[in-house]
């Protein structure tokens, strides 16, 4: 599935462009693309060294558990496939929170942990687990309470109401959340009727 | 609106008190947690290079050539056929696949259409309700060495267009159309 799309965006790209006439373009595009990657990669490696330095912490002194333990009855319905006091379950919570919270760069740092958990319980395979798919589908259609950078750019261009739009946003993520999760056990039950 | 601004500014600085304070109070070598925690994070951020490469390189192909824009006209009509405002089609198709390019749209959209507008406030709901999918996948699978993503890809994008209906929907019972 990845390699499909992957080679297609690119050769799509590639044959477009050479009958479209903008092959200066892409040859550009190739290397700005890979910078822009670059950029990321750093940018991102800041927050993750802050949070799992901080995060090794609150694991360590027992408060992730805490947490965890806190919010279980909740999410463990979710997630079926996981024990209730595997450490995967306090990093997915975390998780989920940070974004709740609009922390986006806490919450990644925090996401790839609760995805090193999964793995381990998965056996080490460099396959999606079911959990995983799960968590990948709630944490995409995000629920977020507050869009700040959305709200930024609304009064930067002086609107009147410029948090109108929280309402409807947190009302939107909720539906498109429970629709996640709604696909994501069709696939499950289709796959496991195939015998995979 | 003040409460809800005061606390997402004093989110993080309670967080990060709230983790020291325990840590000192349970009698975790604080610093030393931190800083082996934190070398995983330097590894986690290389790991994730290769896979942010590829996919970034391509999708920038893939809009540069001018491929992403003859895709959306082609498809505007159908879009427009199910009740999608044309204006907000190419929002709507980039927001699963690149986030600083959704938000580039949502501030055009904006600016143009002004943010108290139908489409503005549609814009703002769109790009606020979700995230960006494959940004996403890429990110988390290639920091643990995913290499096979089953249906999380699948998932994901309909998700994405359960949000886009979804925003629509609700913008247009709140706010009227245009």
């Amino acid at each position: 599935m990845v390699n499909i799309i992957w080679v297609s965006l690119t050769v799509i790209g590639l044959v477009f462009a050479m009958c479209n006439g903008t092959l200066q373009d892409v040859n550009e595009a190739v290397f700005k693309g890979a910078k822009e990657a670059i950029t990321i990669s750093f940018g991102l490696m800041s927050v993750l060294v802050f949070w799992l330095g901080l995060m090794k912490i609150a694991e360590q002194s027992g408060l992730l558990d805490i947490f965890s333990r806190m919010c279980r009855p909740f999410i463990s319905k979710l997630f079926p496939d996981i024990p209730p006091d595997h450490p995967a379950m306090g990093y997915i919570l975390s998780n989920l929170m940070a974004n709740f919270f609009g922390l986006g760069n806490a919450a990644t740092p925090l996401g790839i942990k609760a995805m090193e958990q999964m793995k381990k319980l998965n056996g080490n395979r460099s396959e999606a687990s079911r959990s995983m798919i799960t968590f990948l589908a709630v944490n995409t259609s995000c629920i977020t309470l507050i869009p700040t950078t959305v709200i930024a750019v609304r009064m930067a261009y002086s609107s009147k109401t410029p948090t109108d739009i929280v309402g409807p946003s947190i009302l939107a993520t909720l539906i498109s959340g429970i629709g996640a999760i709604i696909i994501d056990r069709y696939f499950y039950y289709r796959r496991k009727k195939k015998g995979r | 609106m003040e409460i809800i601004n005061w606390l997402s500014l004093a989110m993080i600085p309670i967080i990060i008190a709230g983790i020291l304070l325990y840590g000192t109070i349970k009698k975790v070598p604080t610093y030393e947690s931190f800083v082996e925690g934190g070398k995983e994070g330097i590894e986690i951020a290389f790991s994730i290079i290769p896979y942010l490469v590829g996919m970034l390189v391509a999708i920038t192909v893939f809009r540069s050539s001018g491929a992403l824009d003859f895709i959306m006209d082609l498809l505007k009509p159908a879009f427009s056929a199910i009740g999608i405002p044309a204006e907000v089609v190419p929002l709507a198709l980039i927001r699963p696949i690149s986030g600083t390019a959704a938000l580039g749209m949502t501030t055009d959209l904006i600016a143009v259409y002004g943010p108290d507008s139908f489409i503005g406030r549609l814009a703002s709901v769109m790009q606020g309700s979700t995230d960006t999918t494959l940004y996403v996948l890429t990110v988390y699978f290639g920091a643990v060495g995913i290499k096979k993503m089953g249906d999380a890809l699948k998932v994901g994008l309909l998700a994405d267009l359960i949000g886009v209906v979804a925003s629509i929907i609700i913008v247009t019972l709140l706010f009227g159309s245009a």
